[in-house]
């Protein structure tokens, strides 16, 4: 059937060990590891080349910025609790189970929503009522990139998680596997843009 | 399913690593409030607590910790390398240039580009002393 039609979706493939989707996802995150990378290192390179002082100095961060710290962890909180929702999800669909893996694959969607929610609510619209914006300074520009690009992910998971829990659930009748095998790509994604914010966390709201 | 047994097996380290996660958010929050003395102590510390993290992350949730397949190791350990040198090249190009020079870009291209783009200009005696700068 579908395993046909696309080769190595359950079974490992000969050369690399691992089923297709597997490595095809490993391949995405190493590029989505750049593209963080990029804008990490813009920080580094716009933050430590700043004058001490004069009016390219680098501006307040952090707290003295207005970013609130409680927001930050709450949301930081809640992605790790996703992270484990979505690792639970996985888990219930190894264990054959696809109402428990979708239920925990809901919990996981309500949790992202919560984190964009308070995202939007608590700080962009917080942000944009005090007349800060991206142009305000470059840590404002680096930040309002980097959790932009970040929240954007949080998106598309969030879109990923949908059709898996709705039409994509289907192929579990087919396929049980081949559909536990998506939850596992799905969740290699989700951990990855949770290990982003373990990181933009400290680095733009502590220090 | 074969190796249900085996992801049965996995479930405490879940539940480990997402005390550990939590915990070591509320230690990152912490150790911000203490001041090691040099601002840079403080910055090394927080993203060793951050690496730690997502180790855990990538080790226990990512299954890396389980991860045989070389395709795999390969591919993580080139783009490893990659973003050591991505990271690597600002720290150098920024530590290697001669003391107050790095910035010299920067000094110039907000005050000339980004007030004049705004419009903005400095409240008080903005306009006597930044005219005086420019006329270098």
């Amino acid at each position: 059937m579908s395993s046909e039609v696309l080769p190595y979706t359950v079974e490992p493939h000969p050369v690399t060990g691992v089923y297709s989707g597997k490595l095809g996802t490993w391949l995405f995150l190493a590029s989505e590891v750049m593209l963080f990378g990029s804008l990490f290192s813009a920080l580094v390179l716009l933050r430590f080349s700043a004058p001490e002082t004069g009016p390219a100095a680098w501006p307040a961060t952090g707290e003295a910025a207005g970013l609130s710290w409680k927001i930050g962890a709450l949301n930081t909180f809640i992605l790790i609790c996703s992270s484990v929702t979505m690792v639970m999800a996985w888990y219930n669909g190894k264990l054959g189970s696809l109402s428990k893996a979708r239920m925990w694959l809901i919990v996981t969607i309500l949790l992202a929503c919560s984190f964009i929610a308070i995202k939007l609510k608590f700080e962009y619209f917080a942000k944009f009522s005090h007349g800060l914006y991206p142009s305000t300074s470059n840590f404002y520009g680096l930040y309002f990139t980097m959790t932009g690009l970040h929240a954007l992910h949080i998106v598309g998971g969030v879109i990923v998680m949908l059709y898996l829990v709705g039409p994509g659930a289907s192929l579990w009748k087919k396929d049980p596997e081949y559909y536990t095998n998506r939850l596992e790509c799905t969740g290699l994604y989700w951990h990855f843009v949770d290990l982003v914010w373990i990181f933009l966390f400290p680095i733009l709201y502590l220090l | 399913m074969g190796d249900a047994a085996e992801a049965r097996k996995h479930f405490k380290s879940y539940m480990v690593v997402f005390g550990a996660l939590a915990l070591l958010t509320a230690v990152t929050v912490a150790v911000s409030r203490v001041h090691f003395g040099h601002h840079s102590i403080n910055v090394g510390v927080a993203l060793l607590i951050a690496a730690f993290k997502a180790s855990l992350v990538a080790a226990i949730f990512m299954h890396l910790k389980w991860e045989s397949s070389k395709s795999i190791w390969w591919s993580l350990g080139i783009c490893g390398v990659f973003f050591v040198v991505l990271l690597g090249l600002p720290t150098w190009s920024v530590s290697d240039a001669p003391p107050n020079t790095a910035h010299a870009a920067w000094d110039v291209l907000p005050r000339e580009m980004v007030m004049e783009a705004k419009g903005h200009h400095e409240e008080g005696g903005g306009h006597g002393g930044s005219h005086g700068d420019e006329g270098h």
